[in-house]
């Protein structure tokens, strides 16, 4: 059931999900999910298809119970703080209503918050005032997406959520999504967004939580997240190494060597540095390169997955072809 | 406050949904003007012909307008748009309330046209005999709501047509709507205990300006009752789901 927690000090109008736990049948959704997020931040959800972004987004929104666990958005339950209209959503699937302009659709749902923004504006800056006049069922993907941001925004809410909002767009709509959403991020509203985009977790977010399989595997800025997992890469020049001898230096996590190209991953790349040299003297043109986002996605979430992957017969068998 | 307002521009879309329009109005309209013109001087149960079929084809055709208002649910809740509005402040009973007043908006344009389709065939009634039987209908389509309502919750829109169109013909049928089923039998007996039979009765309530028996105010708030009830669930079963 979801009761009301209390907002931690120092975080008032904050939400704060404690243990959430959901399963579908013998799908389990979310397996113990903590997070706060502090008035103002901006958050990225960030985690591949099935990690559990949705399910999690959807009980902050009220839309799903949790098994078990407690919610709190700025002190209410989920259900109450939408009811009290300081939530916008943005959910993940969804058309809009046909028939209507794009002005009258937001007029529409202005209507139905108590301090809503004037819908001009909100349309100004969802970037759709050119097509405020066209009517719902004549819009590209990208203007849809951006009409039901425009609905997502005029209830003036407090929290905005936003379920994969680019999914569907292409490179420019995306570019063109984020350029609107920039100044509503900088108006001091709390905003969760879910993605699987690491571009924009990486250039939007103040915070990204990484989820896989239904948890949260890493919390942090993403610098943070890429130093948690230390996933730096060495390459080097060198003849007659054998990744065997390689991947058992001090720092190592794996290594491939491709003739006479080496590649190092490293969880203490300082270390394995130090220790590559002192045994080959020889390695030259030595490149050592934090990693993307994206490696440390990778490692994140493979780690988690290895243990229970280990059993299938495919695995097996791809491992003992390496 | 907000449900009206709300309202307001899910009429809107009605209106500019011109096949819907057309074709929801157009169709008891033409069936009363081409039946009902070719057998003017007939009479039904000791009711002139025109009026009879007028208030049958009225029930008809404001029973469609007000069930298809509940049917939409089906068709918002599988674009998505009834989770997004449960992201926003609007009650799920105002949003219910939308739907009805949709519908009986829908039925009063019904109303209408048909009533000047009515005085076209010169039908007669007194000023209060028009007033009785429009409060009647008013009444005798609040089951119909409910039903609407349930079957929005129920159905998927690639059914609802079909369906909605296949129970509103029924309850039209059974109710006498069409041409009555006799004064006696297992047919009348069962036409009496549907609320359908009872909004055709308000033609008659027209001309006698006598409104129904307590049978009939009995049949529609048992009937009213029960598919609230029922709506009630479908709609709980629905949002449990997702």
């Amino acid at each position: 059931m979801a009761v009301v927690v209390q907002p931690r000090p120092g975080e008032p109008g904050g939400i704060a999900a404690l243990g959430l736990h959901k399963s579908f049948g013998e799908v389990r959704a979310v397996r113990g999910v903590d997070m706060t997020i502090g008035s103002g931040e901006t958050v990225a959800l960030l985690g591949p298809n099935g990690a559990g972004k949705t399910t999690t987004i959807d009980m902050l929104l009220g839309l799903q119970r949790p098994d078990s666990g407690r919610i709190s958005v700025f002190g209410l339950s989920p259900e109450g703080a939408v009811r009290a209209g300081l939530v916008g959503g943005m959910l993940q699937v969804g058309s809009l209503l046909r028939d209507l302009t794009v002005s009258e659709l937001v007029t529409m749902v202005a209507a139905l918050y108590p301090r809503s923004l004037n819908v001009g504006e909100t349309l100004a800056a969802a970037g759709v005032s050119e097509i405020s006049e066209r009517r719902t069922q004549n819009l590209s993907g990208g203007q849809s997406q951006r009409v039901r941001f425009a609905i997502a925004l005029v209830g003036n809410p407090d929290l905005l959520v936003l379920d994969e909002p680019t999914a569907a767009l292409d490179v420019e709509g995306r570019r063109d999504f984020w350029a609107s959403m920039r100044g509503v991020a900088a108006s001091g509203k709390t905003v969760l967004f879910a993605t699987h985009y690491l571009e924009e977790a990486d250039a939007y977010a103040d915070r990204v939580i990484l989820m896989a399989r239904g948890k949260v595997v890493a919390d942090g800025s993403p610098t943070e997240i890429k130093g948690k997992v230390g996933a730096r890469t060495i390459r080097a020049t060198l003849e007659g190494a054998r990744e065997m001898e390689l991947s058992s230096l001090p720092g190592v996590s794996t290594a491939e060597a491709h003739g006479e190209a080496v590649i190092l991953r490293c969880a203490d790349s300082d270390t394995a540095l130090r220790a590559l040299l002192a045994k080959y003297p020889a390695a030259r043109d030595i490149e050592v390169r934090g990693g993307t986002l994206e490696e440390a996605f990778i490692e994140l979430t493979t780690e988690d997955e290895a243990p229970e992957l280990g059993e299938t017969p495919e695995r097996a068998g791809l491992e003992a072809a390496r | 406050m907000t449900a009206l307002a709300y309202a307001r521009y899910d009429l809107l879309r009605v209106v500019r949904n011109r096949r819907f329009f057309i074709f929801s109005i157009g169709f008891p309209l033409i069936l009363y003007l081409v039946i009902a013109g070719s057998n003017k001087d007939k009479t039904i149960a000791s009711i002139p012909f025109p009026v009879y079929y007028l208030t049958g084809m009225t029930a008809w055709g404001s029973m469609n307008g007000v069930v298809s208002g509940g049917g939409l649910i089906s068709l918002e809740r599988s674009l998505g748009w009834t989770r997004q509005l449960r992201v926003t402040p609007l009650p799920p009973w105002a949003y219910m309330a939308s739907k009805v007043i949709r519908g009986y908006a829908m039925a009063a344009l019904t109303i209408i046209f048909l009533y000047l389709a009515g005085l076209a065939m010169s039908v007669h009634l007194a000023i209060s005999g028009w007033l009785l039987m429009t409060g009647l209908i008013l009444v005798g389509l609040l089951p119909f709501a409910a039903l609407g309502i349930m079957l929005g919750h129920l159905l998927t829109p690639d059914t609802l047509g079909p369906a909605l169109g296949g129970i509103s013909a029924l309850f039209a049928l059974l109710g006498g709507a069409w041409g009555p089923l006799g004064q006696t039998g297992a047919f009348h007996d069962i036409a009496r205990a549907l609320p359908s039979y009872w909004l055709v009765q308000a033609g008659e309530a027209g001309l006698t300006r006598t409104a129904w028996s307590s049978t009939g105010w009995i049949v529609i708030a048992v009937w009213t009752v029960v598919l609230a009830r029922l709506a009630m669930l479908a709609y709980r079963r629905d949002t449990a789901k997702n």
